[in-house]
């Protein structure tokens, strides 16, 4: 067995590893990336569409563009890429870190460390997670593995498709089924609106006149080997309407439900999770429970935008790097999500220093207000042209507006949209 | 003469609902909030185009498909045509990124490049 020591590990070679990797290693410590897959990317890999890297690139470019530009960054950096290994358990012992892995080219490798940074990204939600009645036959995909099939392997899942669930990456499978030569029959949401961008609508589904049926449910799934048929049943106030449920003939389904974060990993070594992100809860450092080990990207809360995640992993990285020269932490406060917030990352503050917080709200608002408080001081107001929930918010509260805060009013900040 | 058509803006969130259509021989666009607005209307209207994706075959033991796009939106029109000559194509590897596939596709002046670069 392979058994060597790095300053820290980082699991998962997608944007966020890549990102958290290269910053690490920037400051001259040693640094193993472990991806399971044959190449790096991740995620990005599949996504051969464009609209990734305005913010980091100011371009639009595919998905493939934006890792490859991330990859040709590893080149002389002196991280330790291991590819085709997949880690299996994450022990903490006395502070060191131990990784076991397996591969089909190194066989069992024993990696320690000092710190771990989780980056595993997000699993799809599958069938099992809606509960929907009916057969069991085949021809029921999530999206993003009939991504996967299209882009990668090149294999065309089915010709007549419905597609459940109204998220981007369902949209995008929309138009890309429909350029394959698939013929898309409906996107059927059980929300009132659409979950994804107006951009994605025009595009995916107007360019191609595709139904979208939204405060609709796929009520069941006929089929015996494959899938043959689904009924549609329109809700009015949550409650199904029976007897105007219809038919649509068809032979795949796709499912675009929601992603949750990869989780299996982080409570092996005992990191605690958030119930409000279903990642794990972390400190102003992007350091969870478990001393040492960080996450970023999508394994911490699921990010729509992969700029979001590579500036993310930066952020994190520079926090192991902090930890590693044994910068102890100072004291902190809680950032608690308040009105209409589904969740925000970081949980933590430390008083005086800038912070940089992602959100998530549960309204669909023009000219909303977001306004972070202590429970008898705002702290900051700001106007946001347009919020949903699909889009994630991201403030940066300064070190000016803290310094409305004179030091014994730094308390739990709560963070309220209206 | 087309007909006055309802758009949704989609250069910004907030989406706009355009009515763009011709007033006097003037093409007018309404419901926009900003400048943006108006432009996209107009080239909606008059000659909607698109960034077209996909992938083709290679001759890789690797990796069997490669991603491509064209380099600026093309004309919808041209869409199907530019897909059913991808589906026939493969591709030799070395690629690397960026490289030309099909220059100037259809005389539109739109090229198609690769995405990923490939090993041979
Ligand atoms: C289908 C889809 C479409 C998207 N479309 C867009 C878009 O149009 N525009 C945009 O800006 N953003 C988009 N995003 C968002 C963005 O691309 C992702 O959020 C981002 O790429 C995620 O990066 P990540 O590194 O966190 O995760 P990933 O890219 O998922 O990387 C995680 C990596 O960890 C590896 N791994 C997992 N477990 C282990 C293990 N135990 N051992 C070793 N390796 C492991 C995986 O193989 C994977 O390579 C999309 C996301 C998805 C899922
Ligand atoms: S018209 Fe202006 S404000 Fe309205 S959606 Fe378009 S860019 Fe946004």
């Amino acid at each position: 067995m392979i058994e060597k020591k790095y300053h820290s590990i980082v699991i998962g070679g997608g944007a966020a590893g890549l990102s958290a990797a290269y910053e690490i290693s920037k400051s001259g410590f040693s640094v193993a990336l472990i991806e399971r897959e044959e190449s790096l990317g991740g995620i990005l890999m599949q996504c051969i569409h464009n609209g990734f890297g305005l913010q980091e690139y100011k371009e639009e470019l595919t998905g493939p563009e934006y890792a490859e530009r991330a990859i040709a960054k590893m080149a002389g950096s002196g991280v330790e890429i291991i590819t085709s290994t997949t880690v299996s358990d994450l022990i903490d012992e006395n502070g060191t870190k131990t990784a076991h892995c397996y591969s089909a080219v190194h066989g069992a490798l024993k990696l320690g460390a000092d710190t771990i940074v989780l980056a595993m990204g997000c699993r799809e939600r599958n069938r099992g997670n809606i509960g929907t009645a009916g057969t069991r036959p085949a021809g029921i995909f999530t999206a993003g593995s009939a991504q996967r099939l299209i882009n990668i392997e090149g294999f065309i899942p089915g010709k007549r498709v419905v597609i459940i669930g109204s998220g981007d990456i369902g949209l995008i499978m929309a138009r890309r089924m429909t350029w394959v030569g698939a013929k898309v029959l409906a996107v059927v949401e059980i929300l009132p609106y659409a979950s994804g961008l107006t951009r994605n609508i025009t595009q995916c589904l107007n360019d191609f006149n595709i139904p979208l049926y939204t405060s609709h449910i796929v009520s069941r799934i006929y089929g015996h080997d494959r899938v043959e048929k689904v009924d549609i049943t329109p809700l009015v106030d949550g409650a199904p309407q029976d007897e105007d449920t219809f038919s649509i003939e068809c032979d795949t389904i796709l499912l675009s439900v929601g992603l949750i974060p990869e989780n299996e990993l982080s409570c092996k070594i005992g990191v605690e999770i958030n119930q409000d992100t279903k990642g794990p809860y972390v400190h102003s450092n992007y350091m969870t429970n478990v001393k040492g080990v960080f996450a970023c990207g999508n394994v911490l809360h699921v990010h729509d935008i992969v700029d979001f995640v590579t500036e993310e992993a930066r952020r994190c990285a520079v926090n192991v790097v902090d930890y590693l020269r044994r910068k102890i932490l100072p004291t902190e406060f809680r950032i608690q999500p308040g009105a209409n917030v589904i969740y925000l990352v970081p949980n933590h503050y430390v008083p005086g220093e800038e912070i940089n917080l992602y959100l998530r709200t549960f309204i669909v608002k023009n000219n909303a207000q977001l306004i972070v408080e202590t429970s008898d001081k705002v702290v900051l107001e700001k106007k946001l042209l347009h919020v949903r929930p699909s889009e994630m918010i991201k403030v940066r509260i300064g070190e000016k507006d803290l310094a409305r805060l004179s030091a014994d009013e730094f308390k739990d900040l709560k963070v309220s949209i209206v | 003469m087309k007909d006055p058509k309802k758009i949704i803006c989609i250069s910004c969130p907030i989406g706009c609902e355009l009515t763009v259509g011709y007033e006097n021989d003037q093409l007018s666009v309404s419901g926009n909030k900003c400048a943006r607005g108006k432009s996209y209307g107009q080239e909606e209207y008059l000659e909607p185009k698109r960034i077209v994706t996909a992938v083709v075959k290679t001759n890789s033991a690797t990796l069997t498909y490669i991603p491509i796009k064209t380099d600026q939106p093309l004309k919808k029109e041209y869409i199907n045509d530019l897909l059913n000559h991808l589906y026939q194509l493969e591709v030799k590897v070395p690629i690397t990124l960026n490289q030309c596939l099909l220059k100037n596709f259809n005389n539109t002046g739109v090229n198609i490049v690769f995405t990923r670069s490939l090993e041979a």
